[in-house]
């Protein structure tokens, strides 16, 4: 991955969304940051590191543990002109403040005739695999992508996270920016190595509603986003050694949503795998195969497949939580199921 | 602070327009819905909360704001609208679905806003709060002029989002006042039923900012506390609660019976109907005529006709535009 990046320094996700937000928050005074222990601590997962040093409390701000006045109150603030990023610490808080969030934010432009814009970004960690059970190990993006009038991306890596959280803090609409606890480089949650690429130290942006084939491969395409990408990686790996060769596509954004990229890669693979470590119904692995599906049935010479995790609660224990998470090996597996 | 003759001229006035915009309101609100009643059908379907009794609260706070200044109201906006100087024609034929509506039709009655002036309001109870303490945040954040007003209702406050939105104004010490209309009944659900304090204000205790509780939907004295209040914002002292006793002369929505009402309540409420108190009060003060009061009438009655005409005589949207302005 982004060998054309050259030798620059490798940054974390953690590292690289800081960056973008000391970058903007130098060159634009309107964008400031508001949430719960992202002042001194600078964000549990690293999010904003360094802010408080350089920009002080007032653009800095630590908020009470009251995500539905602060978000609101985010809402309120870009529709008077500023640009708020604020952090909802899990994506599975959002069941204390979802009225300010998708009655607000997400439907207040549309409301106004598109006189009333709403720019801000409400980044949010999402993601398992280290045992935190049910309430902070959700992914959600399918919750969040379904309700219209929010994008929403997630990064797999340094280099996109840097470039779309640019991207965001400059969109005039809502932002959901989700980012995988497993991914971010904290080492005390584990550390995805893949995710920890060059990035540029000057400011650039990733556009939205852009997919990225990360690897190719002329059998089967896999599809994933943030933590799926990296599992799809390994899972090609593997598979190549056996002789097939998977084209790799990094969805990056949800909302909007890269359906062509897809669907050339299908056209040429004429097989589909979709993973994603959100719950396997009403989700992002249907919506994928479904948009295939109703482009052109006959491109798939195999029946597709999703690789989710099961319409349960995440459980506590290790072994039930790595049994049920999506891996390398159960995309394997439905690939040999898929020629079988 | 005492208004001058000029302010309570304007409130009185503000009062007219908007009972008169109601009371067409809901005169034309019943075409096409009887003999059957199905809120779907007429040329102004959905929901309807009409102010009627309760302009007093918009006249008196909004009396003390500029233009610059933000408010954000409830699914109850109509009066606060009109005294906040809301577009009336674009706001009617926004009550009507049109294309000339301030939104195009996409947000109705309850989805008003008019960037002009600052004005917004949503259908969910508490939900102004949050947006309110932001923009007054931003006002703080950018060092410019405004205060914001959120208000709300009686049942609001017992709403999780009232207790995090005072809480963080206050420690924020935000230029926001908080108003609440006490209309003594969310839906068909009383206050005192509802409500572990007699009145609201008493809450401001909790979050260490002034409280007050203002009596008899007194155009005058909610004159008199919110510009104490909303100075104090502007003076960058934080924010006040407030609640205002105000009447719910309308049911809770067109179409309610109102069979929750004890016997008599909704005519000794008509007897107190703040309109009428208003313009005897000017009338003993001098500041009001029979003739200049006729001459406010006809010209209020006047600005209404053309708003309801104008909203008639435009045209729907195309519904396909109804995919328009998700995102800008």
């Amino acid at each position: 991955m982004n060998q054309e990046l050259g030798n620059e320094r490798k940054l974390t996700i953690a590292r690289a969304m800081s960056e973008a937000i000391a970058q903007e928050m130098r060159s634009d005074g309107r964008v400031f940051v508001m949430g719960e222990d992202i002042g001194a601590l600078g964000g549990v997962f690293g999010t904003t590191q360094g802010l408080l040093g350089e920009f002080g409390g007032e653009r800095v701000r630590d908020t009470p543990i009251s995500e539905t006045a602060f978000i609101g109150a985010a809402v309120g603030a870009a529709s008077d002109g500023m640009r708020p990023v604020v952090e909802l610490m899990f994506v599975d808080f959002f069941g204390v403040c979802m009225d300010a969030i998708y009655n607000l934010m997400a439907k207040n432009t549309y409301f106004s005739g598109g006189n009333v814009k709403v720019p801000m970004v409400l980044m949010t960690s999402t993601g398992g695999g280290y045992s935190d059970a049910g309430q902070h190990s959700q992914c959600l993006h399918g919750t969040f992508a379904h309700l219209p009038g929010m994008k929403v991306v997630a990064p797999s890596n340094a280099y996109d996270a840097k470039g779309m959280m640019t991207t965001a803090i400059r969109d005039d609409n809502p932002v959901v920016f989700m980012f995988h606890k497993g991914l971010q480089g904290m080492g005390w949650l584990g550390t995805e190595e893949g995710s920890i690429v060059g990035v540029p130290e000057e400011s650039y942006t990733v556009p939205f509603g852009k997919a990225r084939v990360v690897r190719e491969g002329a059998d089967v395409t896999i599809v994933g986003i943030t933590s799926g990408v990296h599992m799809a990686l390994a899972a090609a790996s593997a598979l190549s050694e056996k002789g097939t060769e998977a084209d790799v596509i990094d969805l990056r954004s949800l909302v909007p949503l890269d359906r062509e990229t897809v669907i050339e890669s299908v056209r040429k693979t004429g097989r589909l795998i979709v993973v994603d470590e959100d719950y396997h119904s009403y989700g992002v692995t249907g919506e994928i195969i479904a948009s295939v599906v109703e482009h052109d049935v006959s491109l798939l010479k195999s029946t597709p497949k999703r690789v989710a995790f099961p319409d349960i609660p995440i459980p506590f224990s290790r072994p039930m939580e790595q049994w049920a998470r999506p891996s390398a090996e159960r995309i394997v597996a439905a690939f040999d199921e898929m020629v079988g | 602070m005492v208004p001058t003759p000029e302010q309570q001229f304007w409130m009185y006035e503000h009062m007219l327009i908007s009972r008169f915009l109601e009371q067409d309101i809901e005169k034309i609100y019943m075409e096409g819905k009887t003999p059957a009643f199905n809120m779907a059908d007429g040329p102004i379907p959905g929901e309807m909360h009409l102010s009627n009794g309760q302009e007093p609260c918009a006249v008196g706070v909004c009396a003390h704001l500029k233009p610059t200044d933000i408010v954000t109201a409830t699914h109850r906006p109509h009066h606060i609208a009109i005294a906040k100087g809301v577009n009336l024609d674009r706001m009617t034929a926004e009550i009507f679905g049109k294309k000339t509506g301030l939104s195009g039709g996409r947000g109705g009655h309850m989805h008003i806003f008019d960037p002009d002036v600052n004005f917004s309001c949503s259908g969910i109870i508490a939900e102004g709060m949050g947006p309110a303490a932001g923009a007054a945040l931003s006002r703080k954040l950018q060092n410019k002029d405004g205060v914001a007003v959120s208000f709300l209702g009686e049942g609001a406050a017992n709403q999780g989002a009232f207790h995090e939105t005072i809480n963080l104004a206050a420690v924020w010490k935000l230029p926001v006042v908080f108003v609440i209309e006490d209309n003594a009944w969310g839906i068909s659900v009383s206050k005192e039923s509802s409500t572990a304090v007699k009145h609201n204000d008493a809450r401001a205790a909790a979050y260490d900012i002034p409280g007050h509780y203002i009596p008899g939907n007194d155009p005058m004295a909610i004159f008199e506390i919110a510009g104490d209040a909303i100075a104090r914002a502007r003076r960058g002292d934080g924010p006040t609660l407030i609640e205002i006793e105000t009447y719910r002369l309308a049911g809770h929505f067109m179409g309610d019976a109102e069979g929750y009402r004890p016997a008599g309540e909704k005519d000794a409420l008509f007897a107190k109907d703040p309109i009428p108190a208003m313009r005897a009060k000017l009338l003993a003060a001098g500041i009001l005529s029979e003739e200049s009061d006729a001459d406010l009438v006809a010209k209020a009655r006047g600005r209404i006709d053309a708003a309801i005409a104008f909203a008639r005589e435009s045209d729907y949207p195309a519904p396909e535009e109804a995919m328009e302005k998700v995102f800008i």
